[in-house]
């Protein structure tokens, strides 16, 4: 079974919002209407989002780290939100594994949101229904596009490529051997919700050396120093 | 989490709707075993008709909770799984029984229909009422069930949530029928300010419970699983968002804490001491007012009880949210 999702390298984001800009314009352009938004160039400007960057300071300062964090629905393998929802609005699709919301069934209960522990559902306040991501569905299974355009905007519009999007079942898909490989994980284990999107760990590029390094055998700043033989048995004594 | 008042004024009256309709065919089993003087059938009649208007009244306020009010049928189709499904079904069956139930007594149906053992006489009014009442159980059960369903809002989840909506409902839906009795004039006042008082006391013993279990809640996720950095020190700087998102109006109540301690204590007090001792007041002075005061203010309190249920609630997505810039 094919589980399509995003893996994002932590590492490598540097919390430019493009991936937030560019998942706002494809998904408030297409044939679902509008993400709305209110106040949108007022004082304090509100409005519906799939993806968000935040920011988080990890350790005090000055051993102070920054991580930028995308976020946006995991596509959860085991996903809470849709059993509670009462009209069968929000559903699993069989074939790909991506959450999605019928627009046209959702009568704005919010329940599911409730049941969401990573807040990755918003209410569109203009059309009262509830939205989130959608891998781009939109683009994602439109055949007359290059394979090369048939990936989610915000993967696209990253510049760092620090979002990679593929088949998280397929053991030999580039998400896959990233999460295999540089330390794939999943956010809040805890509530065996089993979500398809992974993060890749920060890596600090660090070079350890250890004392016995230093003094190889081989290391020509190693000090020459001369053994003091007491009679004991010695590779000069093997016969061959 | 945010009290939203139509889910306030939801639960709160059809809460009293099922319990008063649970008083009136409990009167009524009290009476076929004569432990209690019969009433006429008009006082069932009108009883029902009361608990049918708040479970109508509890209806009209939950459409304002939906975003698509004129969808609302569509709610009714995943009962399998969601609770919310079950309740929207359960609830109109609850009405339909309770109009069923009045209709009956107005209508006069008391027709032995056949006859258990010696003496039970059963007629369309017991059926209804035995059929009402399972139905309103059952209705008690998927409205708290719809919380306590709920397993990241660890307040919520728990046996206590469905306890409390349960005896609450039924005491002041009982508060309501003394208060009922003690309008008309009517002898059953004692009858069933007993069983208030009763009901209260269980509350009171279940919703303790509750908040003890709560104030020493252990969160099963923090910001390190949340972002899955493991670190003592993390702070958010930035949530993607300067005015606010629908996460930050769900999800947080804004409210200071020591407006949430003060009405916690105004429901403590509200709900379940005052109305005692106006009931017990009641009995010794024979008064007709103050069961109707007990009610009312039972009820303002049971308002507050709900609000303070939203408010202490966590949502574990309130990780992502901690500090707008
Ligand atoms: S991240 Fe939230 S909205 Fe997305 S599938 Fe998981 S539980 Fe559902
Ligand atoms: S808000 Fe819409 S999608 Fe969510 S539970 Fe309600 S009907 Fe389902």
């Amino acid at each position: 079974m094919t589980q399509l999702a995003l893996v994002i390298d932590l590492n490598v984001c540097v919390g430019c919002h493009a991936c937030v800009t560019s998942c706002k314009e494809w998904n408030t352009s297409g044939w679902a209407g509008p993400l709305a938004d209110q106040n949108p160039y007022d004082g304090s400007p509100t409005g519906t989002f799939f993806n968000r960057v935040q920011t988080f300071e990890v350790g005090k300062f000055p051993r102070t780290e920054t991580v930028h964090f995308p976020k946006s629905c995991l596509h959860c393998e085991e996903p809470p939100c849709v059993p509670v929802c009462p009209t069968g609005a929000s559903y699993k699709r069989p074939d790909n594994g991506i959450v999605l919301v019928d627009y046209d069934k959702c009568i704005g209960c919010k329940y599911c949101s409730w049941a969401c522990p990573y807040g990755a559902r918003e209410l569109d306040e203009l059309q009262q229904v509830m939205k989130k991501c959608t891998l781009c569905i939109d683009r994602i299974t439109d055949a007359k596009l290059s394979d090369r355009d048939r990936k989610p905007s915000c993967v696209l519009a990253c510049p760092a490529s620090a979002r990679l999007f593929g088949d998280v079942h397929d053991p030999d898909s580039e998400v896959s051997i990233a999460i295999r490989e540089r330390g794939g994980y999943q956010l809040m284990p805890e509530w065996s919700t089993k979500p398809s999107n992974h993060y890749l760990p920060r890596r600090k590029t660090v070079m350890h050396i250890g004392q016995d390094e230093l003094t190889r055998v081989d290391n020509p700043l190693r000090k020459e120093d001369l053994t003091t033989y007491t009679g004991e048995e010695t590779l000069d004594d093997v016969a061959w | 989490m945010h009290p939203t008042f139509s889910v306030i004024f939801l639960t709160t009256l059809i809460g009293a709707g099922q319990g008063l309709f649970l008083a009136m065919v409990t009167g009524q089993l009290y009476a076929i075993a004569r432990f209690l003087p019969a009433q006429t059938d008009q006082f069932y009649a009108i009883g029902s008709l009361v608990a049918l208007v708040l479970l109508v009244t509890g209806l009209l306020a939950s459409f304002f909770h939906l975003g698509h009010p004129e969808r609302a049928w569509r709610a009714a189709t995943k009962w399998r799984t969601s609770w919310l499904s079950r309740e929207v079904i359960v609830l109109p069956i609850v009405m339909f029984l309770v109009f069923a139930y009045g209709a009956a007594h107005w209508l006069g149906l008391t027709m032995p229909l056949f006859r258990v053992g010696e003496s039970l006489q059963v007629d369309a009014t017991l059926l209804l009422g035995l059929f009402g009442t399972i139905a309103s159980f059952a209705l008690f059960v998927c409205t708290a069930m719809i919380y306590g369903g709920v397993r990241f809002i660890q307040e919520w989840h728990t046996p206590l949530t469905v306890t409390n909506f349960l005896f609450l409902g039924a005491a002041s839906g009982f508060m309501l029928a003394a208060a009922y009795s003690a309008y008309i004039s009517n002898p059953l006042v004692t009858f069933f300010g007993t069983w208030a008082v009763i009901l209260t006391l269980t509350g009171l013993a279940s919703r303790s419970a509750h908040l003890v279990r709560n104030a020493q809640m252990k969160y099963k996720s923090t910001v390190q699983t949340a972002i899955g950095v493991r670190h003592t020190v993390i702070a958010q700087k930035a949530q993607g968002a300067t005015g606010g998102s629908f996460n930050t109006r769900e999800f947080f109540h804004g409210q200071k804490q020591t407006t949430i301690e003060t009405v916690r204590l105004l429901f403590m007090v509200l709900v379940f001491p005052i109305p005692i001792l106006l009931i017990g007041a009641a009995y010794i002075t024979s008064s007709p007012t103050l069961p109707i005061l007990a009610f009312v203010i039972q009820y303002v309190g049971l308002m507050a009880e709900r609000w303070s249920f939203f408010a202490e609630a966590k949502h574990p997505q309130n990780l992502y949210y901690q500090s707008v810039a």
